[in-house]
């Protein structure tokens, strides 16, 4: 659909259209009517944001990170889809599997902790902080500021970005890797062959239970090195 | 289905560049959520979390009105009770000393009674003595005059021999009335 041009849409796209949908019709449902007293999807959603809130911004940054909940909220369960989507039935590819999603995320969290910190400390200040961090004897800045310059400002996206990506595709190669080899040893082998097939398709299963624990440890990860970055950006000392 | 993906994968360094189309659409459907989450889920979360504690902070006042109330009425209830108990034995303690003056009036009234009936009777008896003494002293001065008649053999002279009795009989009188207790 619309190739080679910036509209182009392709299967992964589609994939992160639907967990998209899915993830905004469940939150939009759980609060249609949000009642006092909440019932059923209203407390699994309820459940789900305080996940964030409780698990990830008070513990990391505090009370005063709650103004970023909308922003980390987002980002958890657009990246849980994502990496769910890798294993539901017929889209079995997750959104995060390609470097647009988790490189984007990155370069957001990035913006959003470099602008927080100069937004509390002022630009030179926070660059100061970040390159040049107190209680070093000085001839040490010369190996130290570009190596903070390097952690801090290059590899902490790149990082955010290959950990995720790199997750989900190696999740991704082995279902394929499991589940074609189960089918092939099942089918199209020779006889003695086929009952690795069933040992394949268990190790199948049990990747498959395990890119679920997966799917959520990424998704908390991202999301809390995220928050962990922001605090750290607007905290007095480094 | 598995297979279907692989067509997509990129190889080689196009896994780390994205085209831009994925970022555009990436950035659609994000920013779509984090409209949806921030305009739409949170401040609805928001409001029903603080009504639930609204709700909880009001039921926990009134139940703390409520229990200081009941402690009140019990306290109430109490000092009625202590009262009423109080009361119960004052109105006792005057009955047993009303119980007490009515047995001692009515004790003391009888005893009046009695001694007003035995004055009387004793009134009735002094005045039966008298009239008896006084009928015995007519009898025995006529029997004594028909006696001294019979011995004598002739009639005495009935107001003289009366006056010899009547005084005979004063002065028996007089002797008896010394050894006499009245």
């Amino acid at each position: 659909m619309f190739e080679g041009t910036l509209f182009e849409f392709t299967r992964v796209n589609l994939i992160q259209l639907i967990m998209t949908v899915a993830v905004a019709s469940f939150f939009i449902v759980a609060f249609r009517n949000p009642k006092i007293v909440p019932r059923g999807v209203q407390n699994l959603g309820e459940l789900a944001v305080q996940f964030v809130q409780t698990q990830i911004i008070d513990m990391i940054m505090g009370v005063s990170g709650r103004r970023y909940l909308p922003y980390l909220a987002t980002l958890f369960f657009f990246i849980l889809a994502m990496n769910l989507a890798g294993l539901v039935p017929f889209l079995n590819l997750a959104g995060t599997s390609v470097v647009a999603i988790p490189l984007m995320f990155a370069i957001v969290a990035w913006l959003t902790f470099n602008i927080a910190g100069i937004r509390k400390h002022g630009f030179v200040p926070y660059l100061k902080t970040n390159l040049f961090p107190p209680g070093v004897p000085k001839p040490v800045y010369v190996l130290l500021t570009p190596i903070e310059f390097l952690s801090t400002f290059i590899l902490r996206p790149v990082t955010l970005t290959i950990r995720l990506l790199a997750n989900m595709m190696a999740g991704h190669l082995m279902l394929v890797l499991f589940f074609s080899g189960a089918t092939y040893l099942l089918l199209d082998a020779e006889w003695f062959l086929k009952p690795f097939g069933l040992g394949a398709a268990a190790m199948g299963f049990f990747i498959t239970a395990f890119e679920i624990l997966i799917a959520l440890l990424q998704a908390y990860i991202f999301t809390l090195l995220t928050a962990l970055y922001i605090a750290g950006a607007e905290s007095e000392h480094h | 289905m598995v297979h279907a993906a692989e067509g997509d994968v990129p190889e080689g360094i196009d896994i780390f560049i994205p085209p831009w189309y994925d970022i555009f659409w990436s950035a659609v459907m994000f920013i779509a959520l984090f409209g949806i989450f921030w305009k739409y889920v949170l401040p609805r979360m928001k409001t029903a979390l603080e009504a639930r504690s609204e709700g909880i902070e009001k039921k926990l006042e009134q139940a703390e009105v409520e229990r200081n109330e009941a402690r009140a009425l019990l306290e109430q209830y109490r000092e009625q009770l202590a009262e009423a108990r109080s009361e119960a034995a004052r109105i006792r303690a005057d009955a047993q000393a009303e119980r007490e003056s009515i047995v001692t009036e009515a004790r003391s009234e009888a005893q009046e009674a009695a001694a007003a009936v035995n004055e009387r009777a004793e009134m009735q008896l002094t005045a039966e003595a008298e009239r008896v003494r006084t009928a015995l002293s007519g009898d025995i001065g006529r029997l004594a005059t028909e006696l001294a008649e019979k011995i004598v053999g002739e009639t005495l002279d009935r107001e003289r021999v009366s006056a010899t009795v009547d005084r005979f009989i004063d002065e028996l009188e007089a002797a008896g009335g010394g050894q006499e207790q009245r």
